[in-house]
Parts: structure tokens; C-alpha cells; sequence
């Protein structure tokens, strides 16, 4: 049986076992519908082109976990940024962990989407914001016709998080293959702010495939950063589709660090509703072996007034392949518009492909707008200059790849996370300098 | 120190140096000069150990030691160090975090502990001060947006911090404006030994006031076609190079 046909059929069994006053009952009901009309995407789609799912599709993934299993903090504590206090929530085989997170109801809700989904006091939000951003594409309507778990944070207006929180689900590799679907629902109230860490970590090599759907809402000025940390096992794959609508004088960062896993591709999609919109898409890409990252990123620019910066940068080595295509959307009202983006690439082995691929599409007459999309080898002058000075050739290489990835981290606003990040691209590098950049 | 045996280099199929002899003694300074294109820099690069040239003939030996087959990072632990003619820029890496990673490199070849902080920053701000190098200067990254002048600064104070054994410098003083040049001259000068030597490319007589050589040599189409005392240089500066073509018919 395909995946897909093992994905419809559980989907009655899935839905005969939640309540029926689900109130999302008949989005889960729709959604699989596009989805069995749609299917997985395949390369013939232009938007996929350069992404094969093909061999992904083959395994037999389990749906649903057969055990609960146990992890401890021990084990799994290098995951989190436990150099700093931070609210936490912990999926483990996309099961709840209460007993590894810290949720609140304090000021601010950072708990369950299930909670969220059953309980009244949540309906009006769940009802205003649930599926609303997010678009009728045939993976996220998997994944909403399947959601159930996920994180659900809601900032009160004005109110400011005193800590950042942490979203992270870990597999454990006690079913051969494992198909998860986590859904978050962020919203972020007026002149509220919040920073966000999530993560997707296998505890195994066995196969996992994850299909995350995560929607924000940044209502007016609204603050938001989020950091997507992507260092996953060479056996998991991930299939993220974000979605952010923000709403006037908010401003949304996302800095995406992929370091890892098998596949990965990234769906970030911003949609600026309001003037003054601040967007901002910064990811560094270090990849080696076959590994394949894809960033497919939207900025759809409706409101005048507004910017965006984009800022990826790329280092491939071995067989790894990337992809970029950086879509910029500016709508015929949305006049003076200050569109920035910048993709650069370093391709350390022959072997290794990027494909890099720009998308204005203007429709208002007075814009700013710029892109610029660099491939490259590492500089020979610069490394003889840095050998000249006795830095040996593999540091030498390393200096170079930090200096190049460099300003992508100058943005991160949490000093022991840029740290963490720093020590990651040292690691990844194979290399530790004496000092952090 | 330095001993050149009938080197010859080039790149693929083009010869740039082509077949050169050059002796330099501890405590000495020999200058180099020759019209553009003959291979100053290209001969530099080959002593420093530049990959994208190939030695086809003859050998490099560092006190007695074959180095033509090192990498250029091992030459440079050995002590050679080539200040030059366009420095490279590197957006992202201070110069400050830059000359501490070569310092503490070379020291790790070898074989010593890093520098203690402190005592890099005390060398650091003495070598800033010998050169009249702004601190604020030192934070910056490295070459980038540097004018031309300020790079050659930059090379000297890498030099000041390096200590080499033998000090290749490219065409240091182009760029650099009078005042700053007596500042950089003097700066190598102080650094002058009986036990280091240094090897001066340069175009003008003007530098050769204020590092005096003992030798200089005329490089002509990837040879060294005369060798004299200091005085060369001033013959040269006033009758340019035709006289030595026509000497050599
Ligand atoms: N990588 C290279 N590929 C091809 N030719 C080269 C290369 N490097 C140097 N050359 C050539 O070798 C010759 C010598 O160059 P080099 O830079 O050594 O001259 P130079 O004496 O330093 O000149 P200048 O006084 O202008 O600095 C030149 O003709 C130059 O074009
Ligand atoms: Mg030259």
C-alpha cells in the first residue's frame, strides 16, 4: 500500500476515534479531501523541481506510536538551551511530555494545541486563527487533516515573555519508521513580544519523516522571533511549512540553521497585511554526504510602506545539495516597498549542487527592490593570505566559512543560542577556533 | 638564512622565473627592483609557498632546509613572512581575532602553549603604538574598506607581530602617503636584527632612504641580471632600466 492510500485509510480510523464535537471536525474533513485529490508532491511541480520525495515515500512509516516511551532528561538535555531558563514544550514520538516540559498559564499560554482544541475557554481563538493563514497545499493539508498535537502559545496584548520558549519533538526510533505531524498555532497580541526555539530531534537512526505545519499570527506590533534549529540525524527528514501573518508595524524574524538531517525543506511563507511590516528571513545552510536542504520562501508584500530582508547563506561540501528559491510577491497597492534579498553560496566539493533560484514578481511602480544570489568557491588568495600567516589549511577553510556565515548571526538576540550556534558551525566545520565571531 | 638556487617557476605553460640565484645573511636587507611584470611578486609568492605557482628547477633552502616542498603555513612557522603587494580582504574576521589565531598557530607548530591573554594584548597595543595604529582600527575586519595605505600598515603591524625570521616585503611603501611611510619604515627598522633579514621589493629609491640595503638587485624577465650596493638604486632611479637591456646584449 502507498502512503498515501495508507494515510486515507487511517484517516477514517483517526477521525472515528476523536469526539465528533471536534471544532475542527470539518477542516480535518475538507483537508483530506485536497490532500487525496492533490497527493505528494512530485518533481513534475515547479515548486519541486529540484526536491524528490520518491525515496522518502518508500518506507513504511507507523502513524500513530505503538508505546509510549520513556526518555530522560539526561539523555536529552544537550536539546535544550538549558544555559538559560526557558519555557518548554516536548513532544516525544509527537506524545505530550509533561515531564519534560514547563508550560504556563501565567501571563501568557504556552501549552497544548489538543488543551487548546478541548477546552472552551480557547474556542474563540482556535475558531479565529486555526487554518487561517495557512494555505491549501497538499502537504499542509495532510497535516491539518491530521492535527491533533502540537505547541499553542497565545501572547496576551502587551504583554512581553520573560522567557524565551522552546518547542521540541524528539523521536525515538522505537518503530522502525516514524511519520509524525506536529501543528502549532502561535499567536502574538498587540505590542506583545516573544522569542521561539524549535527543534526536530531523532534519538535513533531510524527513518522519521516529519510533516510540520506551524501558523503565527503577529498582530500590530507585534514582536516575534523564532529560530528554527535544524541538526537532525542523517536518517530523518523534515517537511516544515510555516506560515506568518503579520499584521501593521509588527516585525517577524526567522533565522533558520540547517545543519542537518536527510531532506529538509523548508515552506516559510510571510504575508504582510498592515503598513510598516517588518520581515526578516536569515538562514545559514552547512551541508555534507548526500544530505538536501530546501528553502522555498515567500514574501507576499500587500500592504505599502512595509520591508523585507532576506539572508541565506550556503556552504556545501561532498554530494549535499540546496536549494533556494526566494519568492517576492509585491502587490499593485503595496507602493514603497523595501525588498532585500541575498542568497550566497560556497560549494566546497565539486560534487556538490545548489540551485538558486530568485522570484520578483512586482506590481506596484514604486519599489525598492534587490536581489542578489552569489556561487562560489572559498577565496584561494584569502586562504594563502590566512596560510601566509601560518593558520593551517583547515583552519584556515573554517575562518573563512565563519567569516561567511557571519553576519546571518549577528541578528540572533539570545546570546547563549548564538553561542550554541557558533559551537554547531565549529562543530560542523570540524574545527574549533579561539574565539566566537 | 636564505639561499635561492637557479629556481625556476611559472604556471602552466608560462615561465615567470627562470632560473634565480639569491643569497641573503642574517642582519641583512636586499632590495629588489626590476620593471613591472618581471617577477618580483611572483618570486615572493614561490618563497612563501603559493600553491598556484610551479617550481620546475632548483631549490629554496631556509637555513640548510629545503622549504620549496612546504606548505605555506609551515614556512610560515619556520619564520618566513611575506608582507603583500594586495592584501586580501576578509569581511568577518577581525584584525585583532586574526593575528591572535596566527600568533597562537604558529606557536602551536611549534610546539609552544598560546599566548597568555594578557601578554597579547600588551604586544598588541605595543605594536599599534610603534606604528601609530589607531586602536579602534584593530576591530574592524580585516582589509575591508582599508585604504590602500592603511593595508600596508596593517601588513606591517601583522609583521611587528609575527617576528619572522625573514621578512619579504612587497611594495610596502606604494600606497602609503610620506609621513606614513617614515612611520612603517621605522617600524621595520626596529625590528632589524643580526639574526632576521629582510627583503625589500620596491619601485622607488625613496623607501631605500629610509631602509638602507646592503644589496640591491635588478630582476629582469624572471632573472636577477645585476646585483650592486645601495648605490644601484639611485642609478637606477635616474636612468630607469634600458642601460642594464643594453649592458646585457
Ligand atoms: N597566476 C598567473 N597566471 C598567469 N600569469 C601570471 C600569474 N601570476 C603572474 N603572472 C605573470 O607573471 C609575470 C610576473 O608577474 P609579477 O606579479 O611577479 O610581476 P611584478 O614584477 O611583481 O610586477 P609589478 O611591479 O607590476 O608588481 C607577469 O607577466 C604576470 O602577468
Ligand atoms: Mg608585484
Amino acid at each position: 500500500m502507498s502512503l498515501k492510500d495508507k494515510l486515507l485509510s487511517s484517516f477514517i480510523a483517526f477521525e472515528d476515534y476523536l469526539e465528533d464535537d471536534s471544532p475542527i471536525h470539518d477542516v480535518r474533513n475538507e483537508a483530506i479531501k485536497h490532500f487525496e485529490e492533490k497527493g505528494f508532491p512530485t518533481k513534475k511541480e515547479e515548486a519541486w523541481k529540484y526536491t524528490s520525495l520518491r525515496t522518502l515515500l518508500k518506507e513504511d512509516y507507523s502513524l500513530t506510536p505503538y508505546k509510549e516511551s520513556v526518555v530522560e532528561f539526561k539523555d536529552v538535555k544537550k536539546y535544550f538551551l538549558h544555559e538559560v531558563d526557558t519555557y518548554k514544550v516536548v513532544f516525544v514520538d509527537g506524545v505530550y511530555s509533561s515531564f519534560l516540559s514547563q508550560t504556563t498559564h501565567d501571563k501568557l499560554d504556552v501549552c497544548l494545541l489538543s488543551a487548546a482544541f478541548s477546552k472552551d475557554k480557547y474556542k474563540s481563538v482556535i475558531e479565529t486563527y486555526f487554518n487561517k493563514v495557512a494555505k491549501s497545499e497538499s502537504l499542509t493539508s495532510l497535516n491539518t487533516a491530521f492535527a491533533k498535537e502540537g505547541a499553542y502559545i497565545f501572547v496576551p496584548n502587551h504583554v512581553e515573555s520573560d522567557k524565551p520558549i522552546e518547542i521540541i519533538n524528539f523521536s525515538t526510533g522505537n518503530e522502525a519508521a516514524a511519520m509524525l505531524q506536529p501543528r502549532n498555532l502561535i499567536v502574538v497580541g498587540e505590542n506583545a513580544h516573544v522569542q521561539i526555539i524549535e527543534r526536530h530531534q531523532s534519538l535513533s537512526g531510524n527513518a522519521v519523516l516529519t510533516n510540520a505545519v506551524t501558523e503565527i499570527f503577529a498582530e500590530k506590533r507585534a514582536h516575534l522571533d523564532y529560530y528554527k534549529i535544524q541538526n537532525d540525524q542523517h536518517t530523518a527528514s523534515l517537511l516544515d511549512h510555516t506560515y506568518i501573518h503579520q499584521e501593521r508595524d509588527s516585525i517577524c524574524k526567522v533565522h533558520t540553521f540547517s545543519f542537518g538531517g536527510k531532506l529538509t525543506r523548508n515552506n516559510l511563507n510571510f504575508y504582510q497585511n498592515g503598513e510598516h511590516c517588518d520581515s526578516v528571513l536569515k538562514g545559514i545552510t552547512i551541508l555534507e554526504d548526500n544530505q538536501h536542504v530546501d528553502h522555498n520562501t515567500l514574501v507576499h508584500h500587500i500592504s505599502p510602506n512595509c520591508e523585507s530582508h532576506q539572508d541565506y547563506k550556503g556552504i556545501f561540501d561532498d554530494k549535499s545539495t540546496g536549494v533556494f528559491n526566494g519568492k517576492v510577491l509585491v502587490e499593485k497597492e503595496a507602493q514603497k516597498i523595501d525588498a532585500f534579498q541575498q542568497n550566497n553560496n560556497i560549494l566546497i566539493s565539486d560534487k556538490a549542487t545548489i540551485n538558486a533560484k530568485p522570484q520578483l514578481e512586482i506590481f506596484a511602480d514604486d519599489v525598492k527592490c534587490s536581489h542578489g544570489c552569489t556561487i562560489g568557491q572559498l577565496d584561494e588568495d584569502a586562504m594563502f593570505y590566512l596560510r601566509s600567516r601560518g593558520i593551517g589549511k583547515k583552519e584556515a577553510r573554517a575562518l573563512l566559512m565563519y567569516a561567511f556565515a557571519n553576519n546571518v548571526l549577528e541578528s540572533v538576540k539570545i546570546p547563549e543560542l548564538k553561542k550554541r550556534i557558533n559551537k554547531l558551525i565549529a562543530n560542523k566545520i570540524g574545527v574549533s577556533l579561539g574565539f566566537d565571531l | 638564512m636564505l639561499k635561492i638556487k637557479n629556481l625556476r617557476a611559472g604556471v602552466e605553460d608560462k615561465d615567470i622565473l627562470n632560473g634565480i640565484d639569491l643569497h641573503v645573511s642574517p642582519g641583512e636587507v636586499h632590495a629588489i627592483m626590476g620593471p613591472n611584470g618581471s617577477g618580483k611578486s611572483t618570486l615572493a609568492a614561490v618563497v612563501a609557498g603559493k600553491e598556484e605557482f610551479e617550481v620546475t628547477e632548483g631549490e629554496v633552502l631556509l637555513d640548510g632546509e629545503d622549504i620549496s616542498e612546504l606548505d605555506p603555513e609551515e614556512r610560515a612557522h619556520k619564520g618566513v613572512f611575506l608582507s603583500f603587494q594586495y592584501p586580501v580582504e576578509i569581511p568577518g574576521v577581525t584584525v585583532t581575532n586574526f593575528i591572535k589565531t596566527a600568533i597562537n598557530e604558529t606557536r602551536k607548530a611549534q610546539g609552544m602553549e598560546d599566548m597568555p591573554a594578557g601578554e597579547m594584548l600588551k604586544k598588541i597595543k605595543e605594536k599599534a603604538d610603534l606604528l601609530e595604529i589607531d586602536r579602534k582600527f584593530l576591530s574592524r575586519s580585516l582589509n575591508e574598506g582599508f585604504s590602500g595605505g592603511e593595508k600596508k600598515r596593517n601588513e606591517i603591524f601583522q609583521l611587528a607581530m609575527m617576528e619572522p625570521k625573514l621578512a619579504i616585503l612587497d611594495e610596502t611603501d606604494s600606497g602609503l602617503d610620506i609621513d606614513a611611510l617614515k612611520v612603517v619604515a621605522n617600524g621595520v627598522n626596529k625590528l632589524k636584527s643580526d639574526d632576521n633579514a629582510v627583503i625589500v621589493i620596491t619601485h622607488y629609491q625613496r623607501l631605500l632612504d629610509y631602509i638602507v640595503p646592503d644589496y640591491v638587485h635588478v630582476l629582469m624577465d624572471g632573472k636577477i641580471v645585476k646585483s650592486g650596493p645601495k648605490e644601484l638604486a639611485y642609478e637606477l632611479e635616474k636612468r630607469g632600466y634600458d642601460w642594464i637591456k643594453e649592458e646585457l646584449v
